[in-house]
């Protein structure tokens, strides 16, 4: 019989970042219990890695701008296969999500006029996003979090869930583990709000920390909950690409929206030989009319450096396999160039992007306000994730609900820059409300003993096994395997796709899955990160199954997923989303499942702003 | 912190022979693919010797792993993670300076282990990595930092004057938000506690906040739209009397915050303008009646 202990929660919160806490003081306001469960410490989570800033249409600079135009810019950057019903919420609700964030303490960047300045990004239309330098992520982790812990909330720090319950249908508590001293722990709740962010590491050239292993899309799989879209993978067009310790770190779309460009080793700017067709009407086409748009002037359209990320990193690829890329396989991004045009350059440019300056002056002894960056695509967000009900975020799973990275829909085939932190708040607070609903509404739900002794058993196997320690002798070492999987992803199932590459993937991944039951682990339960690597891998390898099977299935190019053996945008794959969810055999299944009509109203928005 | 601060050096082992491993230099658990490094990237190795161990006790122990260009402490430490010691416990996230997590003492130094530069160190003799001292230990190079997160809690919250226009909203100078966003970039790597000698060598846990929650204290004060009052409880209860002024805290700092002279020093001024300065504290009184 495994030891452990019990805790109770009306609204159990996995998931400590923006989307997360959010969820959780929204909970805590409806007047129900809550605990929230950080795979790290509090405040460390990826949304401290977001540079840009938040999307919200407040006009502050542009009095054009209102959600009309920031819902169809996120629709026509998702590529229409967007959850409309999401995408319209978000534009209309994140002003007020934003502002709420300022009563709590948070300090914007100012206009002259002392209202929240804007800046401009990619896909954006307007310039859109409230930010504080280059740190926004940090700013709004940071408020959320000491606003959260004043709110009642129970946080539980460095704590991993490895399993979720239910009874009968709906959703009734997980199985998780202290990293501090591996003791386990049953966390029983009314209602779960996954937000445990992106799936980065399956990739081997990535932005995201140790911690994205896809867990909730994982958990909520198991659980039997739908996923969607798990074939759009926004690979962020500037990743650190030298030194090699440093390669994917990324680099904020924010340089160029203050007027970076991006050169090929001929020294030209490529981003203007390819303008998509929706986008040629909104796209500055000479460097002039460019550098005056980031320079505020209205009648001016936006540089293609600005157009949406996955088409940026597209163009990136092809100069460096064309032959005209920079010394270590990326391509220029050059800010220094403004010193022509701005007197004092090097203190904007510092005071603009001080973490960049910072980040690249110490890692790569490189002074952005003098010398061009080197930079290449890194895997960066995953625009699928659980299907959720617009409104509530709830899964299809009764009870279990998703906010954030993890859940899917607002993004469609795309994100745009800048719309993931308003995502976090807007969608979080949802998840947080409805969640508090449905555990007021249904009493509590039971945790059968059998389960947690079996996910017990299953989290201990890894020590049953011995390994050396290196993963050359005995059974396979827990780094290694997520090594081999981080090669296969990026290598198969990365930016250009083909058929015959993810099949092949797609097979080594489901060898791995037998391999990774495996897997052994040396030590002991106390803070062991072998121990946590096997229990994450088997997150990465559903989660990897669940993107080769999608995107095989879509044989089309569209935002984040492009396929080299259909270049092209098929208009009878913009009707539906594919979805993927666990068979009463046990194996994924893959459903085409239609797009719902969006209502006369939304359309007309979208037409209006074609 | 008892065996760790004696060395008592252990070769580790299962080192692999560099010879064997050409090629294959990547981080494992870092970001990029070992083939990441080209062919002929010249090849080396450094020792670290490294504390493992817990709260009962521990020792230093070697490693040698290889080196490549550009890499930082932390690299080396997954290195060693993947290859030798899979259960070396190491706490740490965004690998870019942003989050605060990878903090240590670098060959005595405390720094992040993801902006130490292999380069910035002399690799002739092995480098020392151990766990931030002022903190107990909880295994090898994790400590338990959850003293911080009970010490802010107990800080009173932000709390904003009524908003300035009709829509609820408030209006800002960019000067006045400057002067508080200095302490905002704060990434809570705890290392300006781990320096502070008030806390590591005095132990004053109980009685003194140290530099970290000083200049939260100052960025709420500070704040523009912020109307509590904190300055009772700086001196009371928050002990910033116990601060004498060595500016080891700014000299650690990694995102370079004058931590003394902008945040500790004007909220001592503070103190002393409400506590023992009588004559300015009833003209204070005096005009704060005038506005009422």
């Amino acid at each position: 019989m495994p030891d452990y202990e019990t805790i109770d929660h009306d609204v159990l919160v996995i998931g400590a970042g923006g989307a997360g806490l959010r969820a959780a003081i929204a909970a805590a306001a409806e007047g129900v219990t809550v605990g929230l469960v950080c795979k790290s410490l509090l405040g460390k989570a990826h949304t401290v890695m977001a540079e840009g800033g938040m999307a919200a249409s407040l006009g502050n600079v542009d009095d054009r701008d209102n959600w009309r135009v920031h819902f169809a810019d996120t629709m026509r950057g998702g590529q229409y296969v967007n959850n409309w019903r999401m995408a319209e919420l978000h534009a209309k609700e994140a002003p007020d999500r934003v502002r709420e964030l300022e009563a709590w303490g948070a300090l914007f960047d100012r206009t002259p006029d002392g209202r929240i300045l804007q800046r401009n990004f990619g896909g954006h239309r307007y310039p859109r996003l409230a930010h504080v330098g280059d740190r926004t992520g940090l700013e709004m982790i940071r408020t959320l979090q000491d606003h959260g812990v004043h709110q009642g909330i129970d946080v539980h720090m460095e704590c991993t869930v490895v399993t979720l319950f239910r009874d009968g249908d709906r959703v009734s508590g997980a199985f998780a583990y202290d990293r501090e001293r591996g003791r386990f722990r049953v966390f029983r709740a009314k209602a779960i709000v996954l937000a445990t962010g992106g799936i980065g590491r399956a990739y081997s050239i990535t932005s995201n920390s140790w911690e994205y292993t896809g867990d909730g899309h994982s958990l909520a799989y198991h659980a039997g909950a739908v996923l969607q879209d798990m074939e759009f993978v926004q690979f962020h067009p500037t990743g650190m690409v030298w030194p090699p310790s440093v390669k994917g770190i990324l680099v904020t779309e924010g340089v160029r929206g203050e007027g970076g460009i991006l050169l090929n080793s001929e020294g030209r700017r490529f981003m203007f030989d390819d303008i998509p067709d929706n986008y040629r009407a909104q796209t500055a086409d000479n460097e002039e009319e460019g550098w005056r748009y980031v320079q505020g002037d209205k009648n001016a359209r936006r540089p293609p450096e600005l157009l949406t990320r996955d088409h940026v990193a597209r163009c990136i690829v092809r100069e460096v396999r064309e032959g005209r890329g920079s010394p270590h396989g990326g391509v220029y991004l050059d800010i220094a160039w403004i010193k022509g045009r701005l007197p004092d350059a090097p203190e904007h440019i510092k005071k603009k992007l001080p973490s960049m300056y910072h980040q690249f002056k110490q890692l790569a002894d490189i002074d952005i306000t003098t010398t061009p960056m080197e930079v290449g695509p890194t895997t960066h967000y995953v625009m699928g994730g659980i299907r959720v009900d617009g409104d509530s975020q709830m899964s299809t799973v009764p009870g279990l609900f998703a906010a954030g990275e993890c859940a899917a829909g607002l993004h469609g085939a795309n994100r745009l820059g800048g719309n993931s932190l308003s995502d976090l708040l807007v969608f979080g607070k949802r998840a947080g409300e409805y969640a508090a609903k449905f555990a007021r509404q249904h009493g509590s739900a039971a945790v059968d003993q059998a389960g947690v002794d079996g996910a017990a058993r299953l989290s201990l196997a890894p020590f049953e096994r011995t390994t050396n320690g290196n993963g050359t002798g005995g059974t396979a070492g827990p780094y290694h395997i997520q090594q081999r999987l981080q090669t296969i992803m990026q290598d198969g199932v990365g930016i250009v796709r083909r058929e015959a590459e993810m099949g092949r993937a797609l097979d080594e991944v489901l060898q791995l899955q037998q391999s990774a039951t495996h897997v052994g682990v040396t030590g002991n339960r106390e803070y062991n990160p072998g121990w946590h690597t096997a229990l994450d891998l088997a997150n990465l390898l559903t989660i990897s199954e669940a993107i080769a099977r999608a995107a095989i299935e879509r044989k089309e190019s569209r935002g984040g997923h492009f396929r080299d053996d259909y270049p092209e945008k098929d208009p009878q794959y913009g009707t539906f989303n594919i979805t993927l969810k666990k068979g009463a055999d046990g194996r994924m299944q893959l459903e085409r499942v239609p797009i719902p009509p969006m209502p006369a109203e939304l359309k007309a928005v979208i037409e209006e702003m074609k | 912190m008892s065996a760790g601060m004696q060395p008592r050096t252990e070769k580790g082992t299962g080192v692999a022979d560099p010879k064997s491993r050409i090629g294959d230099t990547g981080p494992v658990a870092g970001r990029s693919s070992p083939s990441a490094v080209p062919q002929n990237a010249p090849q080396s190795t450094a020792t670290f010797r490294v504390w493992r161990g817990d709260e009962s006790g521990g020792k230093l122990v070697d490693y040698t792993t290889p080196v490549s260009e550009g890499m930082v402490v932390l690299d080396a430490i997954h290195q060693i993670q993947a290859d030798q010691a899979n259960d070396l416990a190491v706490r740490w996230n965004c690998k870019a300076g942003k989050c605060g997590s990878c903090s240590a003492e670098i060959n005595g130094k405390p720094k992040l282990m993801c902006m130490a530069r292999l380069n910035e160190l002399p690799l002739d003799k092995p480098v020392t990595v151990e766990p931030m001292r002022a903190f107990k230990p909880i295994r090898d190079l994790v400590t338990d930092v959850s003293w911080n997160f009970r010490v802010k809690q107990e800080i009173k919250p932000f709390r904003p004057r009524k908003p300035d226009a009709p829509d609820g909203t408030w209006r800002m100078d960019q000067r006045d938000v400057d002067r508080v966003q200095e302490f905002r970039k704060c990434i809570e790597c705890f290392l300006c506690q781990d320096v502070c000698h008030v806390l590591r060598d005095h132990n004053k846990h109980e009685e003194f906040i140290g530099p970290r929650f000083l200049v939260y204290a100052a960025a709420l004060e500070m704040h523009p739209l912020d109307v509590e009052d904190r300055v009772a409880d700086l001196k009371r209860e928050h002990g910033i009397g116990f601060c004498n002024i060595t500016k080891c805290c700014t000299a650690v700092c990694p995102e370079h915050i004058t931590i003394t002279d902008n945040a500790i020093i004007p909220l001592k001024e503070r103190v002393i303008d409400e506590f023992y300065d009588p004559l300015g504290r009833l003209v204070k009184i005096f005009s704060r009646r005038k506005k009422d």
